[in-house]
């Protein structure tokens, strides 16, 4: 048996973990809640992101949580950019082509990062990216510091949009209902590929966060894409709080579970559940909707 | 049996071609081209005539090809019962991950999802279970004695999968006709009508799955003797799930020929690029990622469909029955 003085410590750096999970997992969940489909390119777009604040700081000396600033409204463009003139025209409509569209672009963004960059693994060294401090009997890293904070910003901020401003009220409008929301004068087009926008807006503040403390290679996005999936299954499919919640429960899952089982197991512990909660609570622990 | 003409054509063309070259380079690649047609296949036939999309169609492919190679590396069993034990293992995967998400109800992108997550569950376990050889892979003995299913040249295991192909072919045409695959069809365009009508949709699906699980884990029987090296990355990852898909994508999906001839198709486009760019990594996969997007985008009936469109256009005057997808007919 663990003692408490090694069980705390993995469950606070589990929580500090979750909480990008969680951001990317949000991401993943505001596609599915508006276009009700799930997005296999999140992955890549991820590690899309991830190379660039790689190279925004090794190139233009950038620190990545300044770099965040530049590259969000970036990848905005570039998800709304994907979801207008690819995704939406490509699959006529039909969630089966969505799907595999999705993993199409998965491949093509994944594939051209390793023909550009290879195989090797990046990572770059900041001042602060060992920097601990002591939270009770536990030490916390302090850029898992930082992201917590700044998921919790991120979350809030998405809130207040979607509670708020005209935008934020059409994006609800389509997702309950997109034939009355059309009928209403709501360009739902539009609308999806702003919304598509946002999830990938959180990509890329999820890859600052990253980065510091993280490495990248081609397929360094993909450890996070079954991870976000399982978030998003365990929250209840396209419920925001759901999402956040679930993030935070699967670092806490992985942290313990490396703890006992090991780090290669520990990712197993991570799948078990996620086929466990899609097989018994396929709408989420949280039963959002049917 | 309709398409027969066809069916024997093909064949036989494929059939003399190591009579025509000894050439190990044209017959690697058609052995490769072949082997992703006959993964391909089985993803069709639960993708394409069952409307069901697998993503992680590598879970049956790794199980084909792991228990071919460690029955016979480790329990010295022999190489071609190893091969039909590992047949019949890809199926109770497949059996067991169906009945699971079938009862569960689930479909779409969430059946997408749990397929993935079981092909990824599986290429973890293969890489650190002692087993399978963990991390090292598992190698299989050199043994050229046809009784173990290992030969001195290409040309007879060029034969093999060419056969397999073909019987994969046959069957497929024999269940097009069949009750069960108007059953299958059915709840590919309404499951909740087929329903109505008394189909018992999960029977059906489940079914279609374990044929389909069966013939893509033949697919991984052979690669195991043909290459005689399997590992976690090859048996269980993702370009296996990805060209199991694309094949018939590209080449129609829910038709007969469709994942023959988009294996042949994507094969080539891959091994040209591979020629002009000098191997570079990553290049190949990306232009599949292209293909898989382009033919969704302007034709969702692949091939098979464009090749209807020019015939319907060169002998408008006959006119084909509207609902069938189906080339070739008379």
């Amino acid at each position: 048996m663990l003692s408490p003085l090694l069980i705390i410590p993995a469950v606070l750096n589990g929580l500090m973990a979750g909480a990008v999970y969680a951001l990317v997992a949000l991401g993943l969940t505001l596609i599915y809640g508006v276009l009700h489909i799930i997005n296999f390119a999140h992955g890549a777009l991820l590690t899309a992101a991830m190379f660039a604040a790689f190279f925004a700081y090794h190139l233009l000396g950038l620190d990545p949580y300044l770099a965040a600033v530049g590259l969000t409204p970036l990848f905005f463009l570039l998800g709304y950019a994907l979801q207008r003139f690819v995704i939406g025209p490509a699959a006529h409509g039909e969630d089966r082509n969505i799907l595999l569209v999705t993993l199409g672009l998965a491949v093509v963004i994944e594939n051209a990062l390793l023909y550009a960059f290879r195989a090797d693994t990046r990572t770059i060294n900041l001042p602060y990216a060992f920097d601990v401090v002591a939270i009770g009997p536990a030490f916390v890293a302090v850029p898992r510091l930082v992201a917590f904070g700044a998921v919790i910003v991120v979350a809030l901020a998405l809130w207040l949009l979607m509670r708020w401003t005209d935008t934020g009220k059409a994006i609800r409008a389509v997702a309950k209902e997109k034939l009355g929301a059309e009928l209403s004068g709501i360009d739902v087009a539009h609308i999806y590929a702003v919304t598509f926008g946002l999830g990938t807006a959180c990509l890329a503040i999820a890859a600052c966060l990253l980065i510091p403390t993280y490495y990248v290679n081609p397929s360094a996005g993909n450890s996070f894409v079954l991870i976000a999936f399982t978030t998003v299954v365990l929250g209840g499919m396209g419920s925001v709080p759901g999402a956040l919640i679930g993030g935070f429960f699967v670092g806490v899952v992985e942290s313990l579970s490396g703890l006992y089982l090991g780090e290669s197991l520990g990712q197993i512990g991570i799948f078990v559940m996620f086929i466990l909660v899609l097989l018994f609570r396929p709408n989420g622990l949280f039963g959002a909707r049917a | 049996m309709r398409g027969l003409g066809i069916f024997l054509i093909v064949m036989a063309a494929l059939a003399i071609v190591p009579l025509l070259t000894a050439s190990n380079v044209v017959l690697n690649f058609l052995v490769m081209a072949l082997l992703i047609a006959l993964a391909g296949q089985g993803w069709n036939l639960l993708g394409g005539y069952g409307g069901q999309y697998s993503f992680g169609h590598a879970a049956f492919f790794g199980t084909g090809a792991y228990v071919t190679a460690v029955l016979q590396v480790r329990y010295g069993v022999n190489a071609w019962l190893a091969f039909g034990v590992g047949i019949a293992g890809g199926a109770i995967v497949g059996a067991v991950i169906g009945a699971l998400s079938f009862r569960s109800g689930l479909k779409g992108s969430y059946f997408a999802l749990i397929t993935l997550a079981f092909a990824e569950v599986l290429r973890i376990l293969a890489s650190v279970a002692p087993l399978t050889g963990a991390g090292v892979g598992t190698l299989i003995a050199l043994d050229l004695r046809p009784a173990a299913f290992q030969f001195q040249s290409r040309a007879p295991f060029y034969w093999i999968i060419l056969a397999l192909v073909g019987a994969s072919l046959v069957l497929v045409r024999l269940i097009e006709d069949s009750r069960f695959g108007a059953y299958l069809i059915a709840v590919r365009e309404n499951e909740d009508a087929a329903k109505a009508l008394g189909v018992n949709t999960i029977t059906i699906k489940l079914g279609a799955m374990i044929l389909s699980a069966a013939i893509t884990a033949a697919a991984g029987g052979f690669y195991a003797q043909y290459f005689l090296f399997v590992d976690a990355g090859i048996a269980y990852g993702p370009w296996i799930s990805i060209d199991a898909l694309l094949a018939p994508i590209v080449g129609g999906i829910g038709t007969v020929f469709g994942p023959l001839l988009g294996a042949l198709v994507i094969k080539s486009l891959g091994e040209l690029t591979k020629l002009v760019t000098a191997d570079a990594p990553g290049l190949d996969l990306a232009l599949y990622g292209c293909i898989l997007v382009l033919v969704i985008a302007f034709a969702p009936r692949g091939i098979v469909g464009i090749l209807t469109d020019i015939k319907r256009c060169l002998h408008p005057a006959k006119t084909e029955p509207p609902a069938s997808l189906e080339p070739g007919h008379g």
